[in-house]
């Protein structure tokens, strides 16, 4: 079986994430072959054949290009199998090629089984698992759900695709995220409160717990889309990595995103009325509590 | 300007789900049902661009049995003018593939200048279904938006890529939209708008007239996480969990004295 494994590259900069589709790769025990839009600067460390075309032509997003440059390679290396990364890059890309190709796609897989591939569903309540039917199959990996056991190392043998810069999509610029605010990466602690706080008002109980700790308050996405946070307080995939010695979630889910920034906390206590919450995947400590009457009682006990 | 956007009702999330007979999906009976929460984002920029324009029609579509048509009556509430209903009481047995495909082929002869979709149902979570849908149609698609703008027939939006970074990307029309959590902030139906929408046009399709593809994945099974165990969870009296969580933070970490 032939893999080609979609490496990402983001301003320049190889991102690590694609060592994660060589680590899939091992797993189903398939030659791989990496394809890369990215720069000769910063190549994967992989003693393989590399696929690469030159972002400063094709540019980073550029999905028409992309595509063509990966029907290019597929057609050269008639693989089995083409992953991807559940990646803001690769849910969007990895559909066209599968349109393209008329191949089936399993997106965010965290496991595999006899051929055929697992996939959460419903906020990681349950799992499916799926089963291409044709001869070749498309796949995202869900972020993390992949390792390599050991450091990556070699070099790449690199097969130079010719880029151009043809498309309707048109790149304008990238825009960073606020920067200020609170460099939760850093705290011991971290209270976080998430939708089961019910109202902007309860965010004043998280704090206060937070307080009573000595440590900072964070936020879930959902608590920051709705204003009641600052986006600078964000724990996720698309805010701030924490890895405190103590992470409370309170009212949070534990949607992947979420758990994505800050499953490297040292002991997770989450407080939820929801015991099946997948946020209790990943708690020492499962508090099943109304926040309302729990986070009072708790700061109350430790300012005692 | 004719804007279409594709909702899909889902079960609340915080339900506690049981498997279906055949252990290929979850039951549905005795679940509270709503729109995926990122179609509404979807429903409400729609909303929002033809409130810009100051004129436009703005098709909902959704595909499912006949309960989806509360989903789709809370998007006519909002704003969106009629709705289409792809009935199918077997499309969780449909795979992404087949869903774009069968809205494809609604889709096809109405020409749509702007089609907005969720980024990804909340039960599925393939995160396909629009970016197949434009692929059959033939448009360009941008996923995972969380800003809008619309000037002079060109479209700008932002991306949201990881670690809070943006892409500022321009596409011209048509084209498809996924949309992210936080894009706009969704309106709630007003008691009149719901009124309103009750006289509001929705006709059903039947998925056997749309659809002619085959899927092309299948779901050998559904089933519950293997639980990772360890954790402990604590219930009952307040008192008590409070008193037991501070035991065991002054046992397991280094942070209570």
């Amino acid at each position: 079986m032939k893999a080609i494994l979609v490496a990402e590259s983001r301003q320049g900069t190889l991102l690590p994430g694609s060592y994660e589709t060589l680590a899939f790769a091992e797993k189903i025990v398939a030659e791989p072959v990496m394809f890369l839009v990215g720069s000769q600067a910063s190549l994967p460390a992989f003693p393989g054949r590399l696929y690469l075309a030159d972002a400063d032509v094709a540019g980073e997003y550029n999905p028409e290009e992309h595509l063509r440059l990966l029907q290019e390679v597929v057609a050269k290396e008639a693989p089995q199998i083409i992953v991807f990364l559940h990646s803001s890059y690769g849910w969007d890309l990895a559909p066209r090629l599968a349109f393209a190709l008329g191949a089936g796609q399993v997106s965010e897989v965290v496991d595999c089984q006899e051929g055929a591939m697992v996939v959460p569903a419903c906020n990681s309540k349950l799992r499916r698992v799926v089963r291409s039917s044709g001869d070749v199959t498309v796949v995202t990996l869900q972020a993390g759900a992949f390792s390599l056991a050991n450091e990556p190392g070699g070099s790449p043998q690199v097969e130079l695709l010719e880029s151009r810069h043809d498309g309707q999509v048109e790149f304008l610029a990238y825009e960073a995220g606020e920067l200020g605010g609170v460099d939760l990466s850093k705290a011991e602690i971290v209270v976080s409160a998430g939708r089961g706080i019910g109202k902007p008002e309860n965010l004043a109980m998280v704090e206060a717990l937070a307080k009573a700790l000595g440590g900072e308050y964070g936020a879930s996405r959902p608590v920051v889309d709705a204003g009641w946070a600052e986006h600078t307080r964000q724990v996720g995939s698309t805010g701030q990595t924490v890895s405190p010695k103590l992470y409370v979630a309170c009212g949070i889910s534990g949607a992947i995103q979420h758990l994505a920034g800050m499953k490297k906390s040292e002991f997770v206590v989450a407080i939820n009325t929801d015991r099946d919450a997948p946020i209790g995947e990943v708690a020492d400590v499962l508090v099943v509590a109304d926040l309302k009457q729990f986070l009072p009682a708790l700061t109350a006990r430790l300012s005692a | 300007m004719k804007i279409l956007v594709c909702i899909k009702q889902v079960p609340d999330m915080e339900s506690r789900f049981k498997l279906n007979a055949e252990g290929t999906w979850y039951n549905d009976q005795d679940l509270a049902w709503r729109m995926n929460e990122y179609d509404e984002y979807a429903v409400e920029q729609a909303v929002q661009l033809r409130e810009q324009l100051g004129d436009g029609e703005i098709v909902v579509v959704s595909v499912g049995p006949d309960r989806v048509k509360e989903a789709m009556k809370k998007a006519l509430a909002m704003g969106a003018d009629r709705g289409v209903h792809i009935k199918d009481d077997a499309s969780h047995e449909k795979d992404p593939f087949q869903i774009a495909a069968a809205i494809a082929a609604y889709a096809a002869d109405e020409k749509f200048d702007v089609t907005f979709t969720g980024m990804q149902s909340q039960d599925r979570g393939s995160a396909q279904v629009g970016v197949l849908l434009a692929a059959h149609l033939g448009m360009q698609a941008v996923t995972t938006i969380i800003e809008f703008s619309h000037e002079g027939g060109m479209t700008t939006v932002h991306r949201e890529l990881e670690g809070g970074l943006k892409a500022v990307v321009r596409v011209p029309l048509p084209a498809l939209f996924s949309c992210q959590l936080g894009l706009n902030t969704p309106r709630y139906p007003t008691l009149p708008n719901i009124m309103k929408a009750k006289k509001k046009e929705l006709l059903t399709l039947q998925m056997a007239d749309l659809l002619k593809a085959s899927a092309l994945t299948t779901t050998d099974e559904t089933r519950y996480p293997e639980k990772r165990g360890g954790g402990l969870v604590l219930e009952g009296d307040v008192a008590d969990q409070v008193s037991q969580l501070m035991t065991i933070l002054k046992e397991k970490t280094a942070v209570l004295k």
